[in-house]
């Protein structure tokens, strides 16, 4: 059963089917969104774009679940999909070994280039002890999708995932649409 | 129940399940230091396949120059593992389940020209294996850090139970590049030996390129030789993005869970991450320490493959089975004298074992922890 839903593109933000109003687009927007609607977690400026992404569209799909945040859990599983594994994040590293002349790889860039660090960001910050998983596929296909959300219900102890795709190219292009979904 | 139909391993120790398992039962690996090789300023320590090994197996496969090698390994893996077999890959029952980190990654340096762009996405170079087998399903990738490899066996097993598929040909995988060297470099993770897992002068772990495969599928009645997948957990440290959790929060909480009620008796070992970094090793001692499993025996395998990212989930599994088969532990090469805080039962010399179940553990960066329990049919 899904409830609740988030839905971000560098133009627009939609809220359980609402228009969410804004200024700002592409990397801009998600500042603007963590500034006016989080604005306590100063570790959002450390993260990649797809970090940033599913940061914010996990803040703003947990405020409107309206439960209580922040309690220790192992009953929730967060579990997103891409095309683009961490591209964004592995062009940014590449750039710092791009030129042997000038060559200066980052750890702050590299520890990004794993599209599964934002599953790992959203634990950290809602205390998730439970199952986290990346899976990369060529299309955001439905049908492919909720096939391995219904499996990973399999893990007895999973009751709710938050889930869904979760992709970006660039800072600038990036889509999230997002839900959490309950056991039936 | 979830059987295990056949395997393969592709390594610098060899083209087989059974090459390998032998080069490991007798102690060796290809674990080399490169100094100057790909142009990198620090010298490195590192088990790397021959490209012209795999280049000469992949004519005879009919794979040519327009698959990168990294696809090479994934296509002859799978090729391998199917070959025993009477499976129709081209079966819309058969699913392939690609696990791997970094893929092609190596297309983004600017002077590599050879290959389209859109093969650097993870789900275009699996698509190259489901086509060179006519397989009509979109693969599915699995990129998840360092435990990639099991949760790609977990994924195979969930596909089976809910009946989706009759078989799963689950492949992991990664190969070394600039990319992936100096970005472990840069964290300080690479030792310039070869590594000594959970020994007290420990300092880094080694990275390798390997291909392994396992095909899974679903049986009602198993057979007392039958390798049954039992259950598979996948948890979060919830504590930091790329250092393991003090309390080993992740990696206990997926050991209580995969164990169930299959009593610790039955375990023959728990085969470990066992990287060799120092926080890593802390931390899985902290966590079998705490899921009260202490004294079963641990081994790691890294010191014949180093880390081999993708790859190591199956890898690592597909060897402690043989080893099981074998009534052996294998042992944990590198390691002299126990270096973690909390006692583990670990040796540097092959034991004798005759039970017949064991555990695979892994941890990686974004705070993922994943236990797979495997047992032959007889102890269920």
């Amino acid at each position: 059963m899904m409830q609740h839903t988030v839905h971000i593109t560098p133009e627009s933000v939609v809220v359980d089917g609402k228009v969410l109003n804004h200024q700002e687009k592409g990397a801009a927007l998600l500042t603007e969104l963590y500034r006016k609607h989080i604005g306590d977690y100063p570790k959002f400026f450390k993260m990649d774009t797809l970090c940033r992404l599913g940061f914010v569209a996990s803040e703003l799909l947990l405020q409107v679940e309206g439960a209580e945040r922040f309690v220790p859990r192992e009953d929730r599983a967060v579990v997103f999909f891409n095309r683009n594994a961490s591209l964004q994040a592995d062009t940014t590293y590449q750039a710092t070994i791009q030129d042997p002349e000038n060559f200066y790889p980052s750890p702050a860039a590299f520890v990004y280039t794993l599209p599964n660090i934002v599953t790992g960001e959203i634990a950290i910050r809602n205390k998730y002890y439970g199952e986290t998983l990346f899976l990369v596929i060529e299309n955001n296909d439905p049908d492919i999708i909720s096939r391995q959300l219904e499996n990973t219900f399999q893990d007895p102890q999973t009751q709710s995932i938050l889930g869904g795709w979760l992709d970006c190219t660039d800072e600038n292009h990036f889509e999230a649409q997002i839900f959490l979904i309950f056991k039936s | 129940m979830i059987v295990k139909v056949s395997d393969n391993m592709i390594s610098p120790l060899g083209m087989s399940t059974a090459e390998n398992y032998a080069a490991v039962k007798a102690g060796r690996s290809e674990l080399k230091r490169h100094d100057g090789l790909w142009n990198l300023p620090e010298p490195f320590t590192a088990s790397l396949m021959h490209r012209e090994a795999i280049n000469e197996m992949a004519t005879q496969y009919h794979l040519d120059e327009a698959y990168t090698f990294f696809e090479k390994m994934i296509i002859l893996s799978a090729a391998k593992a199917l070959e025993p077999t009477d499976i129709d890959p081209s079966s819309e029952k058969v699913l392939f389940i690609l696990s791997t980190t970094k893929g092609n990654v190596f297309l983004l340096d600017k002077h590599e020209t050879g290959f389209p762009q859109e093969r650097v996405r993870l789900g275009m170079a699996a698509k190259q294996m489901t086509d060179y087998f006519h397989n009509p399903n979109t693969p599915i990738v699995v990129s998840n850090a360092c435990i990639s490899g099991v949760c790609a066996q977990i994924q195979a097993m969930r596909e089976l139970e809910s009946g989706h598929f009759d078989y799963v040909v689950t492949v992991g995988a990664d190969v070394q590049s600039v990319f992936i060297v100096s970005g472990f470099q840069s964290f300080k993770a690479l030792s310039v030996e070869p590594c000594k897992p959970f020994d007290a002068n420990r300092c880094g772990l080694n990275l390798g390129d390997a291909a392994a495969t396992i095909i899974y599928t679903r049986k009602d009645q198993v057979e007392d030789t039958d390798w049954v997948a039992i259950r598979g957990v996948i948890r979060n440290d919830a504590n930091h993005i790329s250092g393991p959790s003090r309390t080993g929060e992740g990696s206990y909480r997926a050991l209580r869970a995969v164990l169930g009620d299959m009593s610790p008796d039955k375990i023959a070992f728990i085969n470990t991450h066992g990287t060799a970094t120092l926080y890593n090793d802390e931390m899985e001692s902290v966590a079998i320490e705490r899921a009260g499993l202490s004294n079963i025996p641990v081994n790691g395998l890294k010191g014949y493959y180093g880390h081999t990212m993708g790859a190591a989930g199956i890898l690592e599994t597909i060897l402690s089975m043989q080893a099981v088969d074998d009534h052996t532990i294998l042992a944990t090469k590198g390691f002299e004298t126990l270096g973690v805080t909390h006692p583990l039962v670990l040796s540097n010399q092959n034991q004798k074992t005759d039970k017949r179940a064991f555990i695979k553990l892994l941890s990686g960066f974004g705070g993922c922890n994943a236990a797979l329990l495997m047992a032959k049919g007889g102890e269920l």
